[in-house]
């Protein structure tokens, strides 16, 4: 999908460059957008560096398991349907965890092993279970304590105070989640397949 | 809140010296680990900054911000931040790409670049998740999954406007 999407950017801006005789201004931007983007990525690994680095002492403090402990409750509540010591459960709260704290880097694998345990309790293999519907959905609105790319590329915009938009993040993705949830608790009861 | 920087920092560096953490030493593995993950994200962003650059200045991206426009204006979000909105749902590097071309054009502390910077952290890359996570198992009938994600989706959008118009 990302393929296409970018090849027709930049086949949508030629065509409109061609018929609006605006290839020269084109070609000068294509060249000035390489120097903005190194301008951009050095900016950027040095806050990358810092948080990485910050997170890093949080992850090996156990902070990380510790959180995970504060929502292992919310999580039983959500998936009453799943034993609540089985390792489908525990995988799935070390991904939300993993991706509350912004480590998203580790929370992907641990999201892959989630769906591996889930699947092993599914009794349709082709078709998604309730539990496999609801993780995706929290996966597609974590709420993140730490937005260490998006801070760190503010910092590097030359932003006075990078770290701004946590709590207005917090909230847009707390409401996020809460309707996501919702609506997928209402509609697993019209989406057919039920296990 | 200018201060919440640091305290976050120190609470957690206070809180791994007390754990016993050797917290200098962690800090720089996960360094190392930061500096690795900008040099795999640096191709992204280089040829996001390149494509949306070309789509501007061609004319190209006002037709589209144009067609899009009852839907956009309904929502109240501003021209400069629909590229990002489009671009989150499918992939988190394009759109860190689009981000940074966002905050470098209208300023990272102006209205559209915090909540550019809000609606990136607070949405994710559900195309890419979803096709991921349930390709890897197998699953072909995702059933109302993509329905339900896009809904959190849209949510978080307008949240973040009706959030940060607040702060402006």
């Amino acid at each position: 999908m990302i393929n296409k999407l970018w090849f027709y950017m930049i086949a949508i801006a030629v065509a409109f460059a061609a018929t609006g005789n605006r290839l020269s201004l084109v070609t000068e931007a294509i060249m000035k957008s390489m120097q903005s983007s190194v301008e951009l990525g050095l900016g950027l690994v040095g806050g990358m560096m810092l948080w990485c680095g910050v997170l890093k002492v949080a992850e090996k403090s156990g902070l990380v398991d510790r959180m995970a402990a504060a929502i292992r409750p919310v999580m039983r509540l959500l998936f009453p349907e799943l034993p609540a010591k089985s390792s489908a459960m525990g995988s799935m709260i070390m991904n939300i965890t993993s991706n509350m704290l912004g480590l998203g880097n580790a929370a992907t694998p641990l999201g892959l092993k989630a769906m591996q345990e889930l699947q092993k309790l599914n009794l349709r293999k082709e078709s998604a279970t309730n539990a496999m519907c609801l993780f995706l959905v929290i996966n597609a609105a974590p709420p993140v304590f730490i937005p260490a790319t998006v801070m760190s590329l503010r910092s590097s915009a030359g932003s006075a105070n990078p770290g701004f938009i946590i709590v207005p993040a917090l909230l847009a993705s707390l409401a996020a989640l809460t309707v996501g949830i919702i609506s997928c608790k209402l509609l697993e009861r019209v989406s057919g397949v039920v296990r | 809140m200018s201060y919440i920087i640091p305290v976050i920092i120190l609470l957690i560096l206070a809180y791994g010296h007390l754990k016993g953490v050797k917290v200098y030493e962690a800090f720089i593995e996960g360094a190392v680990e930061g500096m690795n993950i900008t040099l795999k994200i640096f191709p992204y962003i280089v040829a996001m900054l390149m494509a949306i650059a070309m789509l501007r200045c061609s004319g190209g991206l006002d037709f589209i911000l144009y067609i899009l426009k009852p839907v956009t204006a309904f929502i109240g979000l501003p021209a400069e931040v629909v590229p990002l909105v489009i671009m989150k749902p499918l992939s988190g590097s394009g759109a860190l790409g689009i981000l940074a071309d966002i905050l470098k054009r209208v300023g990272a502390d102006s209205y559209p670049g915090v909540l550019a910077s809000v609606i990136m952290s607070s949405t994710e890359t559900i195309f890419y998740t979803i096709t991921v996570y349930f390709g890897s198992v197998g699953i072909r009938n995702i059933r109302h999954t993509l329905a339900a994600a896009l809904i959190a989706e849209v949510t978080g959008v307008v949240a973040s406007v009706m959030i940060c118009s607040r702060f402006f």
